[in-house]
């Protein structure tokens, strides 16, 4: 099994030296979006819902759509973006000519879209305070729980962008994996909402423990059950980081 | 000691490399010694197993059987060290389209690890060389192809590699930027620099290369210096004989008892080693379809490759 070395900082570096180039083109998507669905979501639909504790409905959606956009993030730049890099710029054969091997390559990458998730995390959740819809302190914990998000959905990502044969094959990925988790994961509802077979599959999808994390964190309120979604955060994140070294080593190197 | 001096000349050793696919054999059993400061052609048709080859010995892929040592150490256990003193220049274009050309060199240089001021200046160092000075600020889009093929040749030497391996450099080039880059590398090859040339061209081949390894389905056929594979498989020059068709036979049998190498191609009989002018006078009945001319590495090719196509 090989590891990465602290070369991957130069992909990194590579990947955010274009970002900041075209960082306009990015805007729209990740920070504009999130705050439209938030809005939109918060007041439009907000008007029509009342919380049992009588929060307010878009205070209630601030920390899902901070997880779920720090996801959508990560999962764009490791699929398409990822894939376009591989497959048709072919920067990745120029880098691994270069002493950066496989590994740091994927790591940069897989760090980068971690990166993206934080940025994007913390833009909405700067954007919420200032319409005074956080209120604990903890919420300064979020930037580094959106980082965490980033690397387990980044390594998903890799992982199927590693097997593909086309970059339509992310069409699959997007509809049958990503959207469904918006959903599913407790960003508009809490789940107790649904069927209790769809609340037991909601547990396990990645997304969930992300949005319970920073919904304690907004709203301040932790507890020792926490420590679960936090835990498995962390073991996917590795997992399937470890994994997409493999799967890439063997898509570039054979 | 002789033989001591001799393996510090090697600065490529191969050694029984192979290279499989599921049902293919992509590189069999080759055994290559590249001497420091050579430059040293890889001809073969499509599929001969150049570029596998070059996968290998670049740390890009990994051999399924034999050793690799580059710069006396071994690549399995070298890759970065070995990586680092190498220049790579792929045919594929695999610039960075997201960054403009400065971009491009200065963001290379960092993976080598080379400090700004210093990538800066070796940038604009590379840049003077294969003229492209002015396009510092262009992106890789508004270049013309000749431009790109140069900046990626540049993109090569950025790290002062020890070796500098070149696919096909000069594919697609007008003739204008083909002496260039020939001008360039030898240049650069009288500063030392090993040159490994996977190529097609035979002129280039020809003109650049001291040695020259021919594949073919995945072995090495034939290493030597053009000059010396073109002496020995056919002399100075070959005859051509434009023949009829009826006058074929009579044509054959009376080379054949002169006891000349013969091989027809096509209309045509190539004869070979050819001592005197007398030996082949006579054989046909107008002087016009008999012509000699300086034999080339293209012939040797083709008799040791083939003449069909090979994929």
């Amino acid at each position: 099994m090989r590891l990465f070395s602290w070369r991957f900082i130069r992909m990194w570096q590579r990947n955010g030296d274009v970002f900041f180039r075209l960082w306009h083109a990015e805007v729209p998507g990740f920070v504009a979006e999130p705050v439209l669905v938030l809005l939109a979501m918060g007041l439009g639909l907000g008007a029509y819902v009342g919380l049992v504790d009588g929060q307010k409905y878009i205070e209630f959606i601030v920390p899902g759509i901070i997880a779920a956009y720090a996801m959508f993030s990560a999962s764009f730049e490791c699929t398409y973006g990822t894939f376009f890099r591989m497959e048709y710029q072919r920067t990745f054969d120029a880098i691994i000519a270069t002493p950066l091997n496989v590994e740091d390559v994927i790591a940069g990458e897989i760090f980068w879209g971690a990166t993206r998730s934080l940025m994007t995390g913390t833009m909405i959740l700067v954007v919420a305070a200032a319409f005074q819809l956080v209120h604990s302190p903890w919420a300064l914990l979020i930037p580094p729980v959106c980082f965490l998000e980033g690397i387990m959905f980044a390594s998903i990502a890799v992982v199927f962008t590693s097997v593909v044969p086309s970059i339509y094959s992310f069409n699959y990925y997007f509809t049958l994996f990503v959207t469904p988790m918006f959903f599913f994961s407790g960003v508009f509802f809490p789940l107790s909402s649904f069927p209790s077979i769809v609340e037991t599959i909601s547990w396990v999808v990645p997304l969930t423990p992300a949005v319970r994390l920073t919904r304690a964190l907004v709203g301040g309120e932790l507890h020792i059950g926490l420590l679960w979604a936090l835990v498995l955060i962390l073991v996917l994140g590795a997992v399937f980081f470890r994994i997409a070294l493999v799967t890439m080593r063997r898509r570039l190197t054979t | 000691m002789p033989d001591e001096a001799w393996c510090q000349m090697v600065i490529i050793k191969i050694n029984s490399l192979t290279k499989k696919f599921k049902d293919l054999v992509a590189v069999d059993d080759v055994n290559l010694e590249i001497e420091e400061g050579e430059c040293f052609g890889l001809l073969g048709p499509n599929g001969a197993g150049k570029t596998s080859l070059i996968r290998m010995i670049t740390a890009v892929s990994p051999p399924t059987s034999g050793d690799i040592w580059v710069l006396g150490g071994d690549l399995r256990t070298h890759s970065r060290q070995v990586k680092a003193a190498l220049g790579v220049v792929p045919q594929m274009d695999n610039l960075d389209p997201d960054l403009t050309v400065l971009q491009n060199l200065m963001t290379f240089a960092r993976y080598f690890n080379i400090p700004k001021e210093e990538a800066r200046r070796r940038s604009m160092e590379v840049l003077t060389l294969f003229q492209l000075e002015d396009r510092c600020d262009s992106q890789i889009r508004e270049l013309s192809g000749g431009m790109r093929r140069r900046l990626l040749i540049a993109r090569g030497l950025i790290n002062m590699p020890k070796i500098v391996v070149l696919d096909e450099p000069t594919i697609g080039l007008d003739p204008q930027a083909k002496y260039l880059v020939w001008h360039k590398l030898t240049e650069l090859k009288s500063q030392g620099v090993t040159q490994l040339l996977p190529t097609q061209n035979m002129e280039e081949a020809s003109t650049l290369c001291d040695r020259v390894a021919i594949m073919h389905q995945g072995k090495v056929l034939t290493v030597d210096a053009p000059k010396k594979l073109i002496s020995s498989y056919f002399g100075d020059e070959i005859w051509e004989i434009e023949v009829m068709a009826e006058e074929r036979d009579k044509v054959v049998n009376a080379l054949e008892s002169r006891g000349l190498e013969y091989e027809s191609v096509g209309a045509k009989i190539h004869v070979f080693h050819v001592e005197t002018d007398e030996s082949i006078t006579g054989l046909v009945g107008s002087v016009e379809a008999l012509r000699r001319r300086p034999a080339t590495l293209e012939d040797v090719f083709f008799k040791l490759t083939g003449r069909s196509l090979t994929e």
